[in-house]
């Protein structure tokens, strides 16, 4: 590994503090995806600030019937939490879809958010990424991209966001708050992270020398008609193909409001307004899921192996929607797509 | 031996200088000083010679190095021994009591749980981890909390039927 220094933060206004006086510093919390980039040589700090024990580790209610999850909570707490096992299933069900129970006890909310694409190219220093050496290429473009995105690409990268807690964060319109030298602000989810145009080395928009404090849920839940349908090509423990989150809100067969997520097809969680507001007003049935389809997929390209996500993503979205207009969500231990 | 006068002196580069810490491992208290890229997996193998917790992949990706911190399941390889400090830790080396093995351990003695045995401690951490958490009751649902836990040897089903036979005596 490489040489670093280690600090600890003694409190939120210290952390910002330290990171604004060593540019090469990162915060570290759970450290599961940042030692293992260090290990690989991806990131190198010059010194990394412990904010693992800072007191941002409550899930509590918020005034407005929403949920405020602080950065630091572990996913695994997080996806266990009655509130949101309650409120916000579709959040438990995309966590527990991704990673594995020690990586998801030692990940945290705010990390989730941060980890950076598993594109081979940005992992493996001996070849040009322009994620990782912005200007140096992308060879994955006419490449290995069986894994990679097929829509909001650009010329200089095709690496999509790996998270599947993000996907159902989209889709429930959450808001992330973050601190840094210039204030407290917040975020809306669909702004947080970006597409890579051509600066695929900035993953979002969080400033610098800013830390993610928490995120917030609204008091919408869409408990009732949900899922997080994941394919991959293991059963487990293994990154999306493509994953749907879908959240309807239906009076009789009518579709009243709808969300749709798709994760492992972009360089963000992929929403459409289009798409939803297509669904809203509709009846729930078979037809109505594949024009929703296929407005997602409008603008969807493929590269040399992953043209089959296309289809697949069609599919997909149309068996999730299926699925949340059912109350008949996903299981994410029997791995039956039914 | 290089002569004198042929040796290139490079510029010395200052290593950040090692961090104090107290670990608590299987029971007994450790005050170290390690370096602080040293991961945990590596100061409880290279500095503590407990070498039951195995060294698999490095990456977080095969579950060999699974030990129990503050009583729940982490991957020992992907955290660092200074971000630690202060905190209890459980290895294979620390699950039996008074010379008895922990009915995990004798579970996948009596069902054969293993072949070579190299993932068998983070198999039999991940798996006390498991029973703790109370997630898994059915085997999809074992299989499925167990599943950062990678057997080449591919013992899988007899690793599910000694987690079973564990979750009956509960």
């Amino acid at each position: 590994m490489i040489v670093f220094e280690y600090a600890r933060a003694t409190d939120i206004a210290d952390a910002v503090r330290q990171k604004a006086a060593d540019p090469g510093a990162k915060f570290i919390a759970g450290g599961t995806n940042l030692i293992d980039l260090m290990k690989e040589n991806v990131e190198r700090p010059s010194r990394l600030i412990d904010i693992s024990r800072l007191p941002l580790n409550r899930v509590e209610e918020a005034p407005d019937g929403g949920l405020r999850i602080g950065a630091l909570v572990p996913n695994s707490d997080l996806a266990y939490h009655p509130l949101v096992e309650q409120r916000y299933p579709i959040l438990s069900s995309a966590i527990v879809a991704g990673a594995s129970p020690q990586l998801r006890n030692m990940a945290s909310t705010g990390g989730n958010l941060l980890q950076r694409t598993r594109c081979y190219y940005f992992y493996d220093t001996a070849t040009p990424c322009n994620k990782r050496d912005p200007g140096s290429g992308c060879p994955a473009i006419n490449g290995l991209n069986r894994m990679h995105a097929i829509l909001g690409t650009s010329e200089a990268c095709i690496a999509t966001h790996p998270s599947d807690m993000c996907v159902a964060l989209a889709a429930l319109d959450a808001r992330v708050l973050v601190t840094g030298p210039a204030g407290d602000r917040a975020i809306p989810f669909a702004e947080f992270h970006r597409l890579p145009g051509d600066t695929p080395e900035i993953d979002t928009n969080l400033d610098p020398g800013e830390m993610v404090t928490a995120v917030e849920l609204p008091a919408k839940g869409f408990a009732e008609n949900y899922t997080y349908l994941k394919i991959r090509d293991r059963l487990s423990y293994a990154f999306a193909l493509v994953s749907v989150a879908a959240a309807l809100e239906l009076e009789g067969d009518t579709i009243r409001q709808a969300r749709v997520a798709l994760g492992g097809v972009a360089h963000k969680p992929w929403r459409d307004p289009a798409a939803e507001t297509a669904l809203e007003g509709q009846v729930a049935n078979d037809a109505t899921f594949s024009r929703a389809a296929d407005l997602l997929l409008r603008d969807a390209r493929g590269f040399t192996h992953n043209t089959f996500k296309i289809d697949l993503a069609r599919k997909t979205v149309i068996r999730a929607l299926t699925q949340a207009a059912g109350a008949t969500p996903q299981s994410q231990s029997d791995k039956k797509i039914r | 031996m290089a002569q004198a006068g042929t040796v290139v002196q490079k510029p010395a580069i200052p290593l950040p200088e090692k961090i104090a810490i107290g670990l608590t491992v299987n029971g007994t208290r450790q005050h170290l000083r390690v370096a602080p890229w040293t991961s945990l997996l590596d100061t409880l193998r290279d500095h503590l010679d407990l070498t039951g917790t195995k060294k698999g992949c490095d990456h977080g990706q095969c579950g060999a190095c699974t030990v129990l911190v503050n009583g729940r399941r982490i991957n020992s390889c992907l955290t660092l021994a200074v971000m630690q400090d202060g905190a209890t830790i459980t290895t294979i080396e620390g699950l039996e009591a008074n010379g008895s093995l922990h009915p995990l351990q004798q579970a996948f003695i009596d069902h054969d749980a293993f072949q070579c045995g190299y993932c068998t401690p983070g198999q039999i951490c991940s798996a006390v981890g498991l029973l703790a958490e109370g997630k898994a009751g059915t085997n999809d649902e074992i299989r499925e909390l167990m599943s950062g836990n990678i057997c080449r040897c591919g013992a899988y089903p007899n690793i599910v039927a000694a987690i079973r036979q564990v979750m009956g005596q509960a």
